[in-house]
């Protein structure tokens, strides 16, 4: 199987680095969000990487958005988007949040605090950092400490590779067999508000 | 044919295409990264969306020892395994062949140890290569999935009756979210077809025996036998795939040529890497640099003319290895390219990449191409290169 993509649509290929610790659902955004965009039209490819799994443990997952078939099979170098679910990770250098940014790096970080105060943890000059207290959101919503929904609703806000619905909708039709509404409805919520809630600089 | 666009794993993708095949028995033992697959093949059987017999057996030479004893029976039987697994089953994966059973394995590549290593490469793959089984490697989910699909076709075919393995990249595409088309289950099924065994053991009213002594009296001519086997079912990979491009819109031959008309350059690659290389390839096309790429799908039965002919009067090929053959003369696949080139002026030199899940990145397929452009123009050039490698 053959097919052809041009340097163009290759420089529009949206490619997101997400950074967890085991157990805070990244593996599961990064592979979910590659599954949803099918549902408009785009393709998706998501995967996390392997090691010694373990719960806590520093982990990355990674997903690759693009309106033509997604060839390339190698790790994401050089993210436009950095997800980060676990603000521990930024005192972390084996982490390595920043590894591979630039100017024009997007950072979308689950905390508490203000962009200028994680631009100044991340040691970053020209990215653009947003926050979000996803942490607070889940368990407001969900009842647990599972930040990955309310994260990809704030990355939403920062790059629309979908709509906040067609979003919603993906979650509905993929986790209704596996979750209670109540489960559901809140990570709706969450979505949602994260969505909101995203704090720029 | 209408197909569903859907977001699955390789792993994932290739237990549905297995599942499409109704086989009657599955025998497996788990091994990362091939695990993933036969949980969710036990979890349809779980659902009664298909009545296989499972043979949850106590490793993985029991597993094909299983899956021999109930082929020979004449039942449709599967297994999977990965790495160490493939190891541990050699004794009866020649033995496989050699009874000319068509049973399907899902190989998903993982390095040998030691030390342990649960990523990709091909060295499991290669060391069964001259097994007597049918290998098609896959790029990407999409190919696993087909591949799968049309391996039933072909082993159990009544000119080939031979095993066939389906092999896919360990976690860069068993375990990656990919889209990929699926056939309806009944239109699979239907292209797959029942299965009608030659002979069988349970044919009381034609008895038969399997496996066996066989000595210096006629061992040698049922090898003859099996040798000459192996034309004819190259011949049926390319007919079934063929009827399988017709009916799904997807075409494969022995290989896939990308760019490949007017290219001086060559990349040879099997797996997952292809697919890196193409959007690399792009970059440089765009530059100008006439370089192509000819991805290996069938290594078994090795198609020597063909490839000859596919790389004949180009400027330079460059084979990759994603395996190593110690204190061999460079990577399985260089060794047989080259061979099969012989008496042709071209210049053809190997690299070995990617062991143990070395991310094969884009500057590799760069410094390749860089490579290719050197020898074509009269440089000199080692035989055998490590790619990707700290020195």
């Amino acid at each position: 199987m053959s097919s052809e993509n041009t340097a163009a649509t290759v420089d529009r290929m949206v490619e997101i680095r997400w950074h967890a610790r085991g157990g805070q659902g990244a593996k599961t955004a990064a592979m979910f969000l590659a599954e949803a965009v099918l549902d408009i039209g785009m393709f998706g490819q998501g995967f996390p990487e392997y090691g010694p799994e373990r719960r806590g443990a520093p982990m990355r997952g990674f997903t690759r958005i693009s309106g033509e078939p997604i060839r390339r099979h190698c790790m994401i170098e050089r993210p436009g988007f950095v997800v980060v679910l676990d603000p521990t990770l930024l005192d972390s250098p084996a982490a390595g949040v920043t590894a591979g940014t630039d100017k024009d790096t997007v950072f979308v970080i689950n905390t508490s605090e203000s962009p200028a105060t994680i631009r100044e943890k991340l040691g970053v000059k020209g990215a653009t950092v947003h926050t979000v207290d996803a942490m607070g959101i889940a368990l407001d919503t969900i009842g647990r400490p599972i930040p990955n929904m309310p994260m990809i609703g704030a990355l939403l806000a920062v790059k629309d590779v979908m709509s906040v619905d067609d979003l919603k909708n993906a979650l509905v039709n993929r986790l209704s067999s596996k979750f209670s509404q109540a489960i559901i409805d809140g990570n709706l919520a969450a979505v949602d508000r994260a969505f909101k809630e995203l704090v720029s600089e | 044919m209408e197909q569903k666009l859907m977001a699955l794993s390789g792993n994932e993708a290739v237990a549905y295409a297995f599942k499409q095949a109704r086989p009657h028995v599955a025998s497996a033992f788990p091994i990362t990264p091939q695990t993933e697959m036969m949980h969710k093949y036990a979890e349809f059987v779980a659902n009664g969306e298909i009545d296989t017999e499972m043979i949850l057996v106590e490793s993985e030479h029991s597993a094909m020892s299983a899956a021999v004893g109930s082929a020979a029976a004449g039942a449709r039987t599967f297994t999977a395994t990965s790495s160490a697994g493939f190891a541990l089953m050699w004794e009866i994966v020649y033995i496989t062949a050699s009874l000319r059973l068509p049973i399907c394995m899902a190989l998903v590549n993982r390095a040998l140890s030691g030390n342990i290593n649960i990523h990709c490469d091909h060295s499991d793959s290669m060391g069964g290569r001259d097994a007597g089984w049918i290998q098609l490697f896959s790029e990407n989910a999409q190919e696993a999935y087909d591949n799968a699909v049309m391996s039933w076709r072909i082993g159990e075919h009544k000119d080939v009756r031979l095993p066939v393995m389906t092999t896919y990249d360990g976690f860069i595409i068993s375990h990656t979210a990919d889209s990929l088309h699926m056939l309806p289950d009944d239109a699979a099924y239907k292209f797959i077809g029942p299965y009608k065994p030659g002979y069988t053991l349970l044919d009381v009213e034609n008895p038969i025996t399997v496996g066996p002594l066989d000595l210096t009296d006629y061992y040698f001519e049922h090898k003859a036998d099996q040798l000459a086997a192996y034309d004819k079912a190259a011949e049926i990979v390319g007919k079934v795939s063929e009827e399988y491009g017709e009916l799904t819109g997807r075409h494969y031959g022995f290989c896939e040529e990308y760019k490949l008309d007017d290219a001086d350059l060559v990349m040879v690659i099997l797996g997952s890497s292809a697919g890196t290389a193409k959007d690399v390839i792009d970059e440089y096309r765009n530059k100008g640099v006439k370089v192509g790429l000819l991805k290996v799908r069938m290594f078994r039965p090795f198609p020597a003319s063909y490839i000859a002919a596919k790389l004949a009067g180009r400027k330079a090929v460059a084979v990759l290895d994603r395996s190593a053959s110690f204190g061999g003369f460079g990577g399985p696949v260089f060794t047989e390219i080259r061979s099969a080139m012989y008496g042709q002026q071209v210049p053809v030199h190997g690299y070995i990449y990617g062991l143990g899940g070395r991310d094969f990145d884009l500057k590799q397929v760069a410094t390749v191409i860089e490579d290719l452009q050197k020898v074509a123009s009269g440089g000199a050039f080692e035989d055998i290169n490590l790619l990707g490698v700290r020195s």
